[in-house]
């Protein structure tokens, strides 16, 4: 016997997929302001090599890097509270993702920086500017436009896996879909529907963070 | 007193000595032109006085700003010291007009109000008031050096700092440059140039500059040094240049 697609069921449960795919942009727009902060700090004091930070800055990019985000997840929420650390799910999702793109982004933008031809340096220093004012004004939105598609990536890849926060029972859009197809065994269509969301999200976070670089980067009006 | 004063100049990149011992005067309104082959120091020289280059032994003064191996306040020294660059080093993120307005703002703390009518007036100085709204990329390369000359005026230095500015343009485009700068020097601006344009500087210039193997060889009056060079190293030079253009 053929199977007998039902959407109707899931579809009964649509509320519960918006509001897991909303907390899922929530994560993401949340993370990704904090976690590119991280970036930016860090790969100024990487670019500069202003020690002891750089040093600190490169242990922590090569232990977020080489490890696994599922364990880097399940260490903040369940291992933590051993240290008298306890996070909901939320917050220990949050800060998963913060650190996660805290240590991707420093390396793209530290890339971005050190694109930055030597004579903007020099031109900033020559009307007198500080090297931290230079930085603020001259250098870090073209550096950053330099690397936005890669950032741009980066971004999208960590809201994707944030689908991995649904293993600590954060809301998210992957744990409504794990949800609703255990109570109604609609797997195909659930997660049908549910790869659908992840697509429109993830096409409309890239079409906006294009947008806001065109915009606010480049720095045409 | 002159406005600038460097003596007894060292500058060492690891064990290459560099500049040897240069001594140098310079007055209000001067216009200077720099000459020399490559290697012979003159664009180091050149960024050792507004401290792109650290010094490694000797003393510059400029307008009672003074600095040596040791110690040096360079934001304040920035300040009166100007500089325009080979390839004008714009920036790309910004307008014209904000390229102009950004250190005025930044260091000065002017207002935005204050610094965009400096902006517009120094840019209307190099002849490019139009431009305020464009984007260096929209300008040929001599209305972009014509800003970066903006740029640096912006800022009102006593002294600015030409590091051949025309050696990265297309020919028909330096005249615009040279016309800038020859109205600055007219216009009282003291003008340190370190130049391949030997008419320019014979025509425009007060004093000739030329450096040999990290030394100044030769001073003088540029069209009494072009007309009779007192050494066998700057009668050279001419030669090759005059043969070269």
């Amino acid at each position: 016997m053929a199977y007998q697609f039902d959407f109707a069921p899931v579809l009964a449960q649509a509320d519960l997929l918006l509001k897991g795919a909303l907390f899922t942009l929530q994560l993401t727009v949340v993370g990704t302001v904090l976690g590119l902060a991280i970036g930016v700090l860090g790969a100024v004091v990487r670019a500069w090599r202003l020690q002891p930070f750089s040093a600190v800055f490169g242990a922590y990019v090569e232990l977020i890097r080489n490890t696994p985000f599922l364990v880097q997840l399940f260490f903040i929420f369940f291992g933590l509270p051993a240290l008298g650390v306890r996070l909901s799910e939320w917050e220990a999702a949050v800060l998963a993702m913060v650190i996660n793109l805290g240590a991707y982004s420093t390396e793209i933008i530290r890339a971005g920086i050190m694109a930055i031809p030597k004579g903007q340096l020099e031109a900033a220093a020559a009307l007198a500017m500080s090297r931290f004012e230079a930085f603020r004004h001259v250098i870090l939105r073209p550096a950053l436009a330099k690397v936005w598609p890669a950032l741009s990536s980066q971004i999208v890849i960590v809201m994707l896996g944030s689908a991995v926060c649904s293993q600590i029972a954060t809301e998210e859009l992957s744990f409504a879909a794990n949800f609703i197809q255990s109570r109604n065994f609609r797997a195909f269509e659930t997660y049908l529907l549910t790869t659908v969301l992840y697509l429109l999200m993830a096409i409309g976070v890239r079409q906006l963070l294009a947008w806001l670089g065109q915009r606010w980067l480049m720095g045409r009006r | 007193m002159p406005l600038l004063r460097v003596s007894a100049l060292h500058k060492y990149y690891g064990d290459n000595h560099v500049l040897k011992g240069v001594d140098l005067s310079i007055e209000e309104g001067e216009v200077v032109a720099i000459i020399g082959r490559s290697g012979s120091g003159k664009s180091t020289l050149l960024r050792t006085l507004n401290g792109l280059e650290s010094i490694s032994d000797g003393v510059i003064e400029v307008d009672g700003e003074y600095l040596d191996a040791a110690r040096a306040d360079l934001r304040s020294l920035r300040q009166k010291v100007g500089m325009v660059f080979q390839q004008f080093n714009l920036f790309p993120h910004l307008s014209v007009g904000e390229n102009v307005m950004l250190a005025p703002q930044v260091v000065k703390k002017t207002s935005k109000g204050e610094a965009r009518q400096l902006a517009e007036q120094m840019l209307a100085r190099v002849g490019l008031g139009e431009k305020f709204n464009a984007y260096p990329d929209q300008l040929s390369g001599g209305q972009q050096q014509r800003v970066a000359i903006a740029r640096a005026l912006a800022m009102s230095p006593k002294v600015l700092l030409c590091d051949e500015i025309t050696s990265a343009l297309d020919p028909e485009l330096v005249t615009e440059v040279l016309g800038v700068v020859r109205q600055l020097a007219k216009e009282g601006m003291t003008l340190i140039m370190v130049t391949h344009e030997m008419r320019f500087a014979r025509e425009v210039g007060d004093k000739l500059v030329f450096m040999h193997q990290g030394k100044v060889h030769e001073v003088g009056n540029p069209r009494e040094v072009f007309a009779a060079p007192q050494t066998a190293e700057l009668a050279n030079f001419i030669g090759a240049v005059a043969q070269a253009s």
